[in-house]
């Protein structure tokens, strides 16, 4: 009986191309945690979408520190004997359960043993250990390869960008930083699309990371004149005899005041647009470069912005939004709107607007009481980006950045970093239909190349119970905690199986298909794409 | 052409990507008229002011939230109506030179103000209607038809105050009416009143993602990203893998307890009837040659699906390419459309060889036309009045709306709009589908329907 070992898991589907490629396989080698914090070496079947060059690297590379388990920021302390926690903070327990949550919302979920570790800081260390990071951020396992086991080239090559973005998710010790990093790539939502070279587009990322915990007004200010934003909003073709409105309007509507709260007119946004001229750039093969602030070509005259006159420039158009009465609630509920469903209650959002305006427009200082909230850890869970729910796979898993297959997937999910769909950044409303749920479950298909089992080579437990089969399938994930119901879903699933076992040869090769069945669907379970 | 485009990063930025991506950044160069804030396509256009449901699937999802409080005229209220029609909507997306789909020729302006781009006469097959008109070369597929009588065109469709921004004026083509605010396209509200709870065919997008034309308020609906097959890849083969989906359908079924919850169980239960809906039909043939392109092959897909008998009622492709054509327009406009227009004919034969014909509509539209006068770089800004036209064996074959001609432009010196879009909808709905447009379009009643269906 001819049952395929599996199925072409690598066909993937061209736009506008009928044929599906060819691929090369071939035995690669990478390292996995061996469970005791240390690697192994682990082959596996390698789908090459070019045909690889002889002796190409095959892995598996240098051998990883140990520490297998990871990026984690701090050494684990003692458990705190006290964990006081400010007014208006989640009062309830913090175990792993709610160190897994902050993980999730602010990061990319735990690796294996992350969550025990942050439980025990308490809820403030916890929440601290991401949001005051000290130093650069150490990336932890093997660099990112291509499907040729080549390193990246991010501004090079097509879709290492995104990888390049995917493995910092993956690696990172600070994951909130990259968490921020791309809550502002939707807030300030950029696309490759129009801007010259993909560098811009890593620069602008980068300016985000650096910026992610200060003062709201220094990263709006740098946005602003940022060369990927320059182009991106025309920018750099706003001159005094030719004003363009373009980012004068965006900077109002999306990145600090909000549309129809009556916080600005159209007459705002002309002067606006005046008080912003003088920005541009040279031309060259290699595209836009050289940008620069041209007095010559700055609007001098006086505006009159939110009611306000003077000689304003491009600074003051910054300042004059965040100094805006409806700037703070736009501020704190927007920020909100990335960790917890639902709008803040009134008196917290006060609370919060208070925080902000106090602290001189800190966004660490919003961010720390937003994570610390009760609606954070007891409220109703989010769908997570398509990004999010690969990189928190792939922690869950061991496994890293090692196929330019992640750029397609995410793209068909939804989601191809440095292309948002548009300046008002991704639609979190829309992130599952059929098509796109599709692409998350052959995303978790992927994600589990080298973890499935091979049912007809391997010699596979003939005596497993379903409750093994189980308990097998969620440690290789990392032991996510299901919801009952799904779980017992999955019992039933492994009994039912077992019952097709009617001769004696299918009994190991069953249960080998039996886990792999587990496997895919705790991947494409409501538990892990929710957050 | 306005200044912005001396980079071109734009415009070559549509013809190598999607509108979308490069629309946002398209308003606000030196047009005109720009809206108060771009608004999104219906059913995402909550996000973009109302950030709070953020992944919460308090909004809108794809599937319809029936929590969401619409008024009732969204929702669409009256009772289900039986039909074997499917309309098929075709979109050129970024705005077609109607101008030279069908070139006015014979109109003296013509070449004064195309003195690079304007279509010699005689270049292309006659417009029997409008002597002055006469189709591009790369629409002979398309004029074909025409001589048979099976293409009724709208040489100058809009609306009044026509809006130059590729993100408004899609909109408003997408929802069926002149507003920023609503959820919910016009054939989506189509489905929800004569929709089935439990078929996501009956409103298909073949574009990878939903097409916000068929964003509904409840009724389920669908998005491929190819016609060879719904395949959930996994390592797992028969006898478990039924089991492993029987699984994945109850993830589907169980209770929910939060929105998000309940968007991803609606995503599982979809996903799983789709998979199970399109199983088998992945591997198909055609009794008639297609061009070897990925748009004719979608449609050869869909012909063969509506010969199966597989339940849809609205279908949403794009043409193929792009038509923000600012620059270097002539090649890239004659490529795409007679891709288009190669694929349509195929299709239309292919109905007819398996005796289909009289069940399909095909509807092709743009957002708007473009600008009559050329700019400097070989290609044309936005402008105004566009084409759009209704094809099928059924279809009446009549032009709506005559050609304005190029002496007498709009105020921004555009092309003057001689049919309504929402007229045209408006007969769609009532002609082909059977369903009273009164219930689905806006200020429906304001609009003379054109004949488009042969009695």
């Amino acid at each position: 009986m001819a049952i395929p070992q599996q199925k072409p898991v690598d066909a993937r589907p061209q736009q506008r191309r009928r044929k599906r490629r060819r691929v090369w396989k071939d035995k690669h080698y990478r390292w996995v945690p061996d469970g005791q914090g240390g690697w192994r070496v682990q082959g596996y079947v390698y789908r090459h979408h070019h045909k690889p060059k002889r002796g190409h690297f095959r892995g598996p590379g240098p051998k990883p520190p140990r520490q297998a388990s990871a990026p984690a920021a701090a050494a684990p302390a003692a458990p705190p004997a006290s964990d006081p926690r400010p007014a208006g903070a989640y009062q309830g327990p913090f175990g792993e359960a709610q160190a897994v949550r902050l993980l999730q919302r602010a990061g990319f979920g735990p690796v294996s043993g992350q969550a025990a570790q942050l439980a025990s800081m308490g809820l403030v260390g916890a929440v601290q250990s991401l949001t005051r990071p000290s130093g650069p951020a150490v990336l932890t396992g093997p660099a990112p390869r291509d499907d040729d086991g080549n390193p990246l080239a991010p501004a090079d090559a097509w879709g290492h960008d995104h990888l390049w973005w995917l493995d910092r998710m993956v690696r990172t010790n600070q994951p909130l930083v990259e968490r921020m990093a791309l809550i502002l790539h939707d807030w300030f939502a950029t696309s490759n699309a129009n801007v010259s070279t993909t560098q811009q587009m890593i620069d602008q990322s980068n300016l985000f990371r650096g910026r992610c915990f200060g003062s709201l007004l220094d990263l709006f200010r740098a946005v602003t004149v940022d060369p990927a934003m320059l182009q991106w909003l025309n920018g750099n073709e706003n001159y005094k005899w030719a004003p363009n409105e373009n980012y004068a309007r965006e900077m109002m509507e999306l990145f600090s005041l909000g549309a129809d709260r009556g916080a600005y007119s159209e007459d705002d946004i002309r002067e606006q647009a005046r008080a912003l001229t003088g920005w541009r750039n040279d031309w060259g093969d290699v595209g836009a470069y050289n940008f620069r602030f041209e007095p010559k070509w700055h609007d001098t005259g006086t505006k009159t912005v939110f009611g306000r006159t003077g000689n304003w420039g491009w600074e003051d158009a910054c300042r004059l939004c965040v100094e805006h009465p409806l700037h703070p609630s736009f501020f704190v509920e927007k920020l909100w709107s990335y960790f917890i469903p639902g709008a803040p209650a009134t008196d917290v959002r006060e609370g919060l607007e208070q925080t902000y305006v106090g602290s001189g427009w800190q966004i660490r200082a919003v961010l720390e009481q937003i994570l610390m909230r009760p609606e954070l850890y007891e409220g109703p869970p989010m769908v997570k980006p398509p990004v999010v729910q690969l990189a928190t796979m792939l922690r869950r898993l061991g496994r890293h950045v090692d196929t330019e297959a992640w750029v397609w997937l995410c793209e068909e999910a939804g989601q191809r970093l440095f292309w948002p769909p548009n300046v008002s950044g991704w639609d979190d409303n829309r992130w599952l239909d059929t098509s796109r749920m599709r692409a998350r479950w052959n995303t978790v298909t992927y994600a589990l190349e080298g973890i499935s089992v091979d049912a007809w080579n391997d010699d596979y437990d003939e005596d497993e119970t379903p409750e093994e089969a189980l308990a097998r399938a969620l440690a290789s994930w990392g032991s996510p905690a299901l919801r009952t119901e799904h779980r017992d879903a999955l019992l039933e699933l492994a009994q039912r199986s077992e019952n097709l076992i009617l001769a004696n040869w299918q009994k190991g090769p069953y249960r080998a298909l039996r886990q792999n069945a587990l496997l895919q669907l705790i991947g494409v379970s409501p538990d892990l794409i929710l957050q | 052409m306005s200044a912005s485009n001396r980079s071109h990063s734009c415009c070559s930025g549509y013809t190598r990507s999607q509108l979308l991506r490069s629309a946002a950044a398209e308003a606000g160069k030196g047009l005109p008229a720009i809206e108060p804030g771009m608004p999104e396509p219906a059913g995402t256009g909550l996000s973009r002011r109302k950030f709070l449901a953020r992944g919460a699937g308090l909004a809108l999802a794809v599937y319809g939230a029936s929590k969401i409080p619409l008024s009732a005229f969204e929702t669409g209220i009256a009772q289900a109506a039986q039909s074997d029609k499917i309309l098929v909507s075709v979109f050129f997306d970024g705005g077609i030179d109607s101008l030279s789909v069908l070139a006015p020729a014979g109109d003296s302006r013509y070449s004064q103000l195309r003195p690079n781009l304007a279509l010699p006469p005689g270049a292309g097959p006659a417009f029997a209607e409008d002597p002055n008109l006469q189709w591009h070369p790369a629409a002979a597929a398309l004029a074909t038809l025409y001589g048979e009588g099976k293409v009724s065109a709208f040489p100058a469709i809009g609306y009044d105050h026509p809006d130059q921004s590729h993100f408004t004026s899609r909109h408003y083509y997408e929802i069926g009416e002149l507003q920023v605010g609503y959820r919910t396209g016009w054939l989506g509200r189509y489905l929800d009143a004569v929709g089935d709870e439990e078929n996501p065919l009956q409103g298909l997008s073949l574009d990878g993602s939903l097409s916000p034309m068929i964003a509904t308020a409840e009724k389920p609906v669908a998005a491929i990203d190819s016609v060879d097959g719904y395949d959930l890849w996994s390592r797992v083969s028969d006898p478990i893998e039924a089991e492993m989906f029987r699984s994945f359908a109850r993830f589907g079924s169980l209770p929910s307890d939060s929105p998000g919850l309940s968007q991803v169980r609606r995503a599982a239960a979809q996903t799983d009837k789709l998979r199970q809906d399109l199983a088998g039909v992945g591997d198909f043939s055609s009794p008639v040659e297609y061009p070897d392109t990925w748009f004719s092959h979608k449609l050869a897909g869909l012909a063969a699906y509506i010969a199966v008998g597989l339940p849809m009622r609205v279908v949403t492709v794009r043409a193929p390419g792009g038509y923000d054509t600012h620059a270097d327009q002539a090649g890239d406009l004659e490529g795409n459309l007679r891709e288009t227009c190669e694929g349509i004919l195929a299709f239309q034969r292919d109905l007819e060889a398996r005796g289909l014909a009289d069940r399909v509509m095909v509807e092709m539209w743009s957002e708007f036309g473009r600008r009559p006068e050329e700019n400097g770089s070989l290609g044309t800004d936005h402008g105004a009045a566009g084409c759009a036209f209704v094809i099928g064996s059924r279809a009446k074959g009549e032009m709506v709306g005559e050609f304005p001609g190029l002496s007498s432009l709009d105020a921004d010196d555009n092309l003057r709009v001689t049919s309504d879009f929402r007229a045209m909808y408006c007969s769609l709905l009532e002609q082909w589908l059977e369903y009273d447009a009164e219930a689905i379009i806006p200020g429906a009643s304001g609009f003379a329907r054109p004949t488009l269906v042969k009695p």
